[in-house]
């Protein structure tokens, strides 16, 4: 059984029709022992750094997430959390990932990093089974992880940032799997069925 | 390298994709949610869904559709048409939806962008711009084209981002449905002034003046409907089309 947590900003139908793709079994929760009690955790976000932490603190999910040995999936906004802090609104994060999100440079690029980018598999992680490095994934981002000793795929927008990272049981992917086409499709299969 | 997207607009009376000439005279091309599947398995990069009913009413079958489709495609979709409010923003996206189009609602209530995006993120939120040139003057237009502002589609524009839009879809009314180009006078320079992601809508008609909107003026996406609708432009001949020209794409 997979939670999909839910706390109020992330795009849950969308990740949870691609699960239905693969009969993945799955619930949509916002509890704590629920979440706990889920063989693997999908954690996706969009929308703002701060009102997020916000609502995963009000719904003492923060530390769910602090505290699970569970494979957990951060997707989007739901990776960037993973890191110590972000420079979105000065938010403090859930400091698993020692690292500063930043935000691209206007003077250089355009914000957000939207539309359709490279991810450059810096190993064959398990997640990346059956896909190739360099293919294409769906981005929505004006914030970026750089990279960081725990990056396992990186794009380029201006700077390279992480693309994909993976300590220990937390993975984390900045690109939207459940809108990235069959590739990303495949990434979702792979962190529920080999990670 | 980020690559520049082709979309597919699908402009939606009761399920049904409809597609006019500027802005009037419909003509129906198919259901929407088969054209939606055909684009996706085709390598449409993001579509387009736009309710030109939109009316109370129809509010329920726009929700219907949004569910419909996120059901069939793997790929980013906007949903636009009638949305006036917060609640209709949330829905649409909680349904599936992973942006929503708003147009006339923002000329009336601009806060709405302010608003909206920091509820959601300005990802979700695409400012779309109906613009008209007359002479040397670009007016905005709202209600599906049908009532002049008083606003000039630059100035216009540059607000909408400093209000929090993620993305502009620009069409030009005196182009759509000419199929003689985008018009690359107007986006070249909104491109130059802009920092967020443009969207060339209105005037597409062959491969080349796709090329033209990316060379030329620089923008980040372009859109087209009959074109792809009536099967004139298959999408993956377009985009091999781009590649060939060093226009860097997703095949």
């Amino acid at each position: 059984m997979i939670a999909l947590i839910d706390f109020g900003a992330g795009n849950l139908k969308s990740v949870a029709n691609a699960l239905n793709d693969f009969r993945a079994e799955y619930i949509i929760t916002n509890k704590s022992d629920e979440i706990n009690s889920a063989d693997k955790i999908i954690f996706p976000g969009v929308g703002e750094a701060a009102s997020a932490m916000n609502k995963l603190t009000d719904k003492n999910i923060a530390e769910v997430i602090k505290s699970t040995s569970k494979p957990l999936l951060g997707i989007c906004l739901g990776m960037q959390l993973l890191a110590t802090f972000s420079e979105e609104r000065n938010t403090k994060c859930l400091d698993i990932i020692q690292s500063v999100v930043k935000q691209f440079d206007k003077s250089k690029v355009k914000v957000p990093h939207m539309g359709w980018n490279k991810a450059e598999f810096y190993n064959r992680a398990k997640l990346f089974t059956d896909v190739e490095s360099g293919e294409y994934f769906y981005f929505a981002n004006s914030y970026y992880l750089p990279i960081t000793e725990y990056t396992i795929a990186s794009t380029n927008y201006d700077v390279f940032f992480s693309a994909a990272i993976n300590k220990n049981n937390f993975y984390g992917v900045q690109f939207h799997p459940e809108k990235s086409g069959k590739a990303g499709l495949q990434i979702l299969r792979n962190f529920i069925e080999l990670c | 390298m980020l690559c520049k997207r082709i979309i597919p607009c699908l402009d939606v009376k009761d399920g049904i994709v409809v597609k006019g000439t500027n802005f009037i005279d419909l003509k129906e091309a198919g259901s929407a949610i088969e054209l939606a599947e055909r684009y996706y398995n085709e390598g449409a990069d993001e579509l387009v869904f736009l309710d030109i009913t939109a009316t109370l009413e129809n509010r329920k079958t726009l929700i219907e559709l949004v569910e419909e489709v996120s059901k069939v495609i793997r790929i980013p979709f906007t949903v636009g048409g009638g949305i006036s409010n917060i609640e209709d923003i949330e829905k649409l996206l909680n349904t599936g939806a992973d942006k929503v189009s708003l147009n006339s609602s923002i000329v009336k209530n601009p806060n709405l962008i302010s608003s909206a995006s920091k509820s959601f993120g300005s990802q979700a939120i695409v400012a779309a711009v109906d613009s008209k040139t007359t002479g040397s003057l670009h007016k905005v237009f709202i209600k599906g084209g049908t009532e002049e502002t008083e606003l000039e589609t630059i100035s216009w524009c540059k607000k909408v981002e400093e209000l929090g839009a993620g993305e502009i879809l620009l069409t030009s009314m005196n182009k759509d449905g000419t199929k003689s180009g985008y018009d690359i006078e107007l986006l070249r320079y909104l491109s130059s002034e802009l920092t967020i992601p443009i969207i060339a809508s209105g005037g597409a008609g062959k491969k080349a003046h796709f090329l033209e909107a990316f060379t030329k003026a620089n923008v980040d996406a372009c859109l087209a409907a009959g074109l792809f609708h009536y099967k004139e432009l298959d999408i993956s001949d377009l985009k091999n089309y781009l590649y060939q020209n060093k226009i860097n794409v997703r095949l």
